[in-house]
């Protein structure tokens, strides 16, 4: 990884809402070993409970897989992480001392969190190498912006992203033009060039082919133990490569908990999601 | 690699063929058009007279204008539909100016300007002091759209409001800043707004050699917005504004805050359109709230839409064919001028969606 300088500047506040960037990037404390901590968290859409006092701990380095059925939370679950939704109740703790429910969502993604949407969300009239290099871990104001300029080192870094997604000879092409795998691998590139502490995968490899999705799972697991990640999906030959603790949510809350054979023989966990 | 200085960055923003352009139209707009029309006499046939200077500084002011459209709405994809306001704040900036510089000569040969004399106002409003000042009128220019579009915009952007729910936001803002200066008691000559101009720095205003240099300043502004557009959208800032149009929520997550961007911008845009507006009322002599109404706010989008969006040039070009039809429509069929340009927008909208310039590569792509 490249180092890349530590910038920090004020936080700005206006109205009570914070509107600025901030860069603790470093600043996470993993003190206890935990890197997210979510207590408690409930979100109800007129009525209906999203998530119904929701407990989950990642520790850090670690991949955790997030099953369950349509509806049990998983999507809500990263948008209160991620700070597109706030919790009607609960705590939100990355590392010991950050408090997500108080962040914008740059903030988050500043504080070492990223995110990959279930539908692969790139910038479709830049080029595949525009979007690593915005994705790029680096001042991301708009005054810096107008100056940008990228280093060697920037580069470097891009096109390391570029090989390890297999995507350095589309790297001059609009992202618009790639197929669906190859769209699924340039948001993971993006989000590994953003160089997040915590990566939140949503279904990762929906429309892989097997040969990409074994990929997938094998630059996944390199990555565990420098990163934490997050993974919801529903493909059970991946988890089972992926080979982490399971996390099976059920109508907004933790139904059951540890290793795939312990889950998967888990009677409440059979009759709501895995059926008989 | 060593890092390039930010002029050359600057220069390398524009490709050849642009600087070639641009060469091109400032010889015209700063020496040839300028001698045919102070030097030729009027009997010659290469005579340009004061309508055809007067009309093609007027355009080059919409053109302005349509770029700084084509900034937000082509490259950030925020329609605007209320951007003949900061258009016309920057002409009413000035105009102030242009009022004060009548002096004693207005109808009623007093220190204030006619329209207040007739009011029985006996001093200037506080908001009129230092209007009489040139370096003043220029920072109301620039400061006034700025501060109007800033506020605005950061609590509209602030409030993530888009699309079309933004863009109804700006045409209210201009009919409600239409309806205010219609006002007499508002200080800005109600329905009439200004006229009847007589001097600038003491220079008359309808002289052949300021009609030139009004004409010059103009091609001068449209060529540096279309140089600073061409840095804008190349830099990194830009992209991160084309990523926002395109996606968002992406871009947020990536750790970029729309906000800021969207607001310089816009912000800048709106700056545009003051300096434009600015420069337009002593050419055509007169700035009144019509200039806010809704209408023309949607034509500008017209003529960007017309142009091509996302293609800077494409505006200017827009800008020029709509207004050029316009003064040929409403001097021979005038009750005909709406139904062509609703025709034009329709017909844009179904065969051009990239306009103009959208043709022009689709007609390169063919070679």
């Amino acid at each position: 990884m490249t180092a890349f300088a530590e910038n920090r500047h004020d936080q700005e506040w206006l109205g009570g809402v914070s509107i600025g960037h901030v860069k603790q990037s470093d600043a996470v404390d993993l003190s206890h070993k935990v890197i997210l901590y979510l207590e408690g968290i409930s979100v109800s859409f007129d009525g209906f409970k999203a998530l119904n006092n929701l407990n989950l701990a990642i520790d850090a380095g670690e991949l955790r897989c997030i099953i369950g059925p349509n509806g049990a939370g998983k999507t809500t679950m990263m948008d209160v992480i991620t700070g597109k939704t706030r919790p009607d109740e609960g705590r939100c703790f990355f590392g010991q001392t950050i408090d997500l429910t108080k962040l914008s969502e740059a903030e988050i993604a500043h504080a070492g969190i990223g995110r990959k949407f279930q539908k692969p969300t790139i910038f479709e009239n830049l080029t595949v190498f525009e979007n690593v290099e915005l994705a790029l871990k680096m001042d991301k104001r708009a005054r810096k912006s107008l100056f940008a300029w990228l280093s060697d080192e920037q580069r470097d870094k891009i096109s390391d992203t570029l090989k390890l997604i297999h995507l350095a000879e589309q790297a001059d092409r609009p992202a618009g033009l790639l197929s669906h795998g190859q769209k699924q691998w340039l948001e993971i590139g993006m989000l590994l060039a953003q160089d997040p502490k915590l990566l939140l995968l949503d279904e990762p490899v929906a429309g892989m082919t097997d040969d990409e999705t074994a990929r997938t799972g094998e630059l996944f697991k390199s990555l565990a133990g420098q990163h934490s990640l997050v993974v919801v999906e529903h493909d059970m030959a991946f988890i089972a490569q992926l080979g982490g603790k399971v996390t099976v949510l059920h109508e907004g809350a933790v139904l059951a908990e540890g290793d795939l054979a312990t889950v998967q023989n888990d009677e409440r966990v059979i009759e709501v999601y895995l059926g008989r | 690699m060593m890092r390039t200085p930010l002029a050359v960055r600057f220069l390398q923003a524009t490709p050849k063929s642009g600087w070639l352009a641009l060469a091109v139209f400032a010889a015209l707009t700063f020496v040839v058009l300028p001698l045919l029309h102070l030097a030729v006499p009027p009997e010659s046939p290469l005579h340009v007279s004061t309508y055809v200077i007067t009309l093609a500084g007027k355009i080059m002011c919409y053109a302005i204008v349509a770029v700084a459209m084509d900034l937000i709405w082509g490259y950030a994809g925020i329609l605007s539909l209320g951007h003949g306001l900061f258009f016309a704040l920057g002409g009413y900036a000035f105009g102030m100016y242009l009022m004060r510089q009548i002096g004693r000569d207005g109808s009623y040969q007093s220190d204030l300007p006619d329209f207040m004399v007739f009011l029985d106002w006996k001093e200037l409003p506080w908001y009129w002091a230092g209007s009489d000042s040139f370096l003043w009128a220029l920072f109301l220019v620039v400061a006034v759209p700025g501060l109007v579009a800033f506020v605005f915009g950061f609590f509209a952007f602030r409030s993530r409001i888009k699309d079309v729910y933004f863009s109804i936001i700006t045409q209210a803002l201009t009919f409600a800043a239409m309806l205010l200066f219609f006002r007499n008691e508002t200080g800005f000559g109600g329905n009439n707004g200004f006229t009847d101009f007589k001097r600038i720095l003491g220079f008359p205003i309808t002289s052949p050699e300021m009609r030139v240099i009004l004409f010059a300043l103009s091609a001068a502004l449209l060529m540096a917005t279309l140089l600073i557009g061409r840095y804008l959208v190349v830099s990194k800032f830009g992209r991160v504004l084309a990523a926002i149009r395109d996606a968002e929520s992406r871009t947020m997550f990536l750790g970029y805050n729309p906000l800021w961007y969207k607001l310089s911008i816009w912000t800048f845009s709106a700056i545009l359109c003051g300096l434009a507006g600015a420069l337009y009322v002593p050419q055509v002599g007169i700035i009144n709230p019509s200039e806010m109404s809704p209408a023309n706010s949607i034509e500008i989008a017209i003529w960007t839409a017309v142009g091509g969006r996302g293609t800077l040039v494409g505006p200017v070009i827009g800008a020029a064919l709509v207004n050029l039809s316009k003064s040929f429509f409403t001097q021979t069929f005038p009750d005909y001028w709406l139904f062509f340009l609703g025709a034009l927008f329709v017909a844009v909208t179904l065969w051009l969606p990239d306009g103009v310039a959208g043709l022009w590569k689709r007609w390169r792509a063919t070679k």
